[in-house]
């Protein structure tokens, strides 16, 4: 599992998620985007293309990025998720919580 | 019985085939209570489930997520990350498909009394959606008296 933060032309911070987000790494997660957002970065999106799964503890940091983002004044979009990682988005209605785009070049495009 | 690395303990009476049409225990699994052996546990009992007739989808999907959950809450939730206390997790054939119960050591909970994380009052909170992604999931769920056992069951396409 690896989370790799980089920024895009237009100064978006992108934070790929390689593998799975649960309960065993989600802090690391929590970590580097808490401290992108201290270093003065404001918009966010985080890449799931290549991500196999998220448990509840992992779309539960999600909920919690994204309040510290927002009170922050900055933005989140999520990208690439699969067919199954959006059904977990939608039976928890945390779809209506997101923006969410289909690949992260639209996402960085969108803000 | 067999020993699997990690300190996983797996029991097969052998006497139930998951190929075959006979009804009864196919496994018990005996999982310490620790997050980073969830996986492990939950690949052992995918295999069977995909040997009993399950579809790849519902064990890919529905099973993993509900069982890695209910594993995730009885480990934390339940025995409270106590290296002391173990899950026990049981896998029974039957006419319709397969049951999956995960037994922890803690007191129990009433499953009643865990909010709708749907609810736009919860919907912020960043806890509180496993019980909700297991009862979605699977076909069939139920709790014993205590709280401390869920059964969940998948049925066969």
């Amino acid at each position: 599992m690896t989370f790799t933060v980089s920024t895009a032309p237009n100064g978006v911070t992108i934070v790929s998620v390689d593998g799975q987000l649960i309960v065993a790494n989600r802090n690391e997660l929590k970590d580097k985007v808490l401290k992108a957002l201290e270093a003065g970065e404001s918009k966010f999106v985080l890449d799931f293309l290549s991500t196999e799964y998220i448990d509840s503890s992992g779309l539960g940091v999600l909920v919690s990025v994204s309040k510290k983002i927002r009170e922050a004044g900055g933005e989140l979009r999520l990208a690439g998720l699969n067919e199954d990682l959006r059904m977990l988005f939608e039976l928890t209605k945390l779809d209506t919580l997101f923006k969410i785009c289909d690949k992260a070049d639209e996402a960085v495009q969108s803000f | 019985m067999v020993i699997v690395p990690l300190r996983l303990c797996v029991r097969r009476p052998g006497r139930v085939n998951p190929r075959g049409p006979e009804e009864g225990l196919l496994m018990t699994i005996t999982v310490p209570s620790e997050l980073e052996i969830v996986e492990q546990t939950v690949d052992i009992v995918a295999r069977y489930c995909l040997a009993c007739g399950l579809s790849v989808r519902a064990v890919r999907f529905n099973l993993r997520v509900a069982l890695s959950e209910a594993l995730a809450n009885a480990i934390v939730y339940g025995n409270r990350l106590d290296p002391g206390k173990r899950v026990h997790v049981t896998l029974r054939r039957h006419g319709e498909g397969v049951a999956v119960s995960v037994q922890d050591q803690g007191s129990g909970f009433d499953p009643r009394c865990i909010p709708d994380p749907r609810h736009p009052d919860y919907l912020e909170r960043s806890e509180g959606r496993g019980l909700l992604l297991i009862k979605e999931l699977v076909d069939h769920l139920a709790f014993n008296e205590k709280g401390n056992s869920v059964c969940m069951t998948l049925r066969r396409a």
